[in-house]
């Protein structure tokens, strides 16, 4: 089977895996990355958004040896020594999740929408760009305000 | 998903060379193809990935035509100032894909392969008459696709950039599945120097073009030259988002907001 490399949050990380295997799974079953969450597997919820060269992906629909020599950051790789990222701070903050299942992807998806659309976000912004991202416990609203929230705290970090 | 080779070739050289297998399947941003093989609707022995084939990447201007490489990604075009300037409705099209995430992987070059019948970018080519170049020749956008995700493409052949003329005014409006975002209809509206083409998207098996549309518009671009419009369901598709009757009145309606929009540009 091929090798694939990349580094994962900091870290240089290789496994054997099929041509198949998905990011996702290299992630959560080669490197026990357990923080990226499957939802659909049907690139519609969002739960399993990473970054790949700074970029917000869905890694259900990523092949992982696509990734080699990538950089990839996970929910894992956020927090800095175990401070939280002003992000994950906002969502605790704010109370922004009920069972907390599609948290991860939400965090990881919100911080590639301050990526794209910068730090002064409206709810509208906010509501539209998270498009990609499905909650089914609680309704948007505490998540909304807590991306608002999150991607201020990013700019003065 | 059942397992396959993978392949990633460095140059366009080597991905016609691996291609040339009819087991084998091109893999641009997998935002469909993926999806597809883990549903297990279509196998290959081999995918080609061509994400390291650089030079199909990229937006320019080729005098007055907007030239966009195949493996530009939606979230790419949907920002730049090129296409923004040039024909800001292709802009606003690539910003509708989907969702953000699918935009930061999906590219134009596997949209328009696909040929999926509720896509946005086939509507911009056959309205806006672009030219599909591959690596054997220039395909005229008109005659591009065929059929139900058929297209002109040839086994072994690959997209390397798609050709817009840029036209005096143009506008863009889908009706959006609410889940999907794929257009349960999606039209279309480009003003050429030489008339009005209207092509709709989502409502039948493949984009087509409305000639009753153009021939209005050619006569007059208003809103209201359409008022009248009726548009018969015959041919259009009856699924679970919508009927063949409410896709024949969104027809009308969404291409009256299209040329509102070709208006505000």
């Amino acid at each position: 089977m091929p090798v694939v490399t990349m580094t994962v949050n900091g870290q240089r990380r290789a496994a054997e895996v099929e041509g198949r295997t998905l990011l996702v799974q290299f992630l959560r079953d080669c490197l026990r990355l357990t923080g990226t969450h499957v939802g659909c597997d049907t690139t519609q919820c969002g739960a399993c958004t990473v970054h790949v060269d700074g970029i917000g992906v869905k890694s259900c629909t990523v092949l992982a040896l696509a990734c080699e020599g990538a950089e990839v950051t996970t929910i894992e790789g956020l927090a800095n020594d175990g401070d939280l990222h002003p992000m994950q701070e906002a969502f605790r903050e704010h109370h922004a999740l009920q069972c907390g299942f599609c948290t991860p992807g939400m965090i990881m998806s919100a911080v590639d929408m301050v990526r794209r659309q910068g730090h002064d976000l409206d709810a509208e912004t906010i509501r539209h760009q998270l498009d990609g991202n499905i909650c089914r416990c609680t309704g948007y609203h505490n998540i909304v305000l807590a991306v608002q929230a999150g991607a201020a705290a990013m700019k003065s970090r | 998903m059942y397992d396959f080779r993978y392949e990633r070739p460095e140059t366009l050289e080597e991905a016609i060379d691996r291609v040339k297998s009819p087991d084998s399947k091109l893999l641009a941003g997998g935002m469909s193809l993926l999806p597809t093989i883990k549903l297990r609707l279509a196998r290959y022995d081999a995918l080609v990935d061509l994400g390291r084939v650089d030079r199909l990447r990229g937006i320019r201007k080729d005098e007055n035509t907007l030239v966009i490489g195949a493996l530009t990604r939606h979230a790419d075009v949907a920002v730049s100032d090129l296409v923004r300037h040039s024909v800001p409705a292709l802009a606003a099209l690539a910003g509708g894909i989907g969702d953000p995430l699918v935009r930061n992987r999906g590219t134009i070059g596997g949209s328009i392969a696909n040929a999926d019948p509720a896509a946005d970018y086939p509507s911009s080519v056959l309205a806006l008459g672009a030219t599909i170049v591959t690596n054997r020749r220039a395909i005229d956008g008109s005659a591009f696709f065929t059929g139900l995700f058929e297209t002109l493409l040839e086994s072994g052949e690959i997209i390397c950039e798609i050709r817009y003329p840029i036209p005096q005014r143009a506008g863009y409006a889908k009706y959006p599945n609410p889940a999907s975002r794929f257009a349960v209809v999606g039209v279309f509206v480009a003003k050429m120097a030489d008339g009005v083409r209207v092509a709709v998207t989502g409502a039948a098996d493949s984009v087509f073009r409305l000639k009753q549309a153009e021939q209005i518009l050619s006569h007059r671009f208003a809103v209201d030259a359409l008022d009248e419009m009726t548009v018969s369901s015959g041919d259009l598709n009856s699924d679970i988002h919508a009927s063949a009757e409410y896709r024949a009145h969104a027809i009308v309606v969404m291409a009256k907001r299209a040329v509102g929009a070709a208006l505000l540009n």
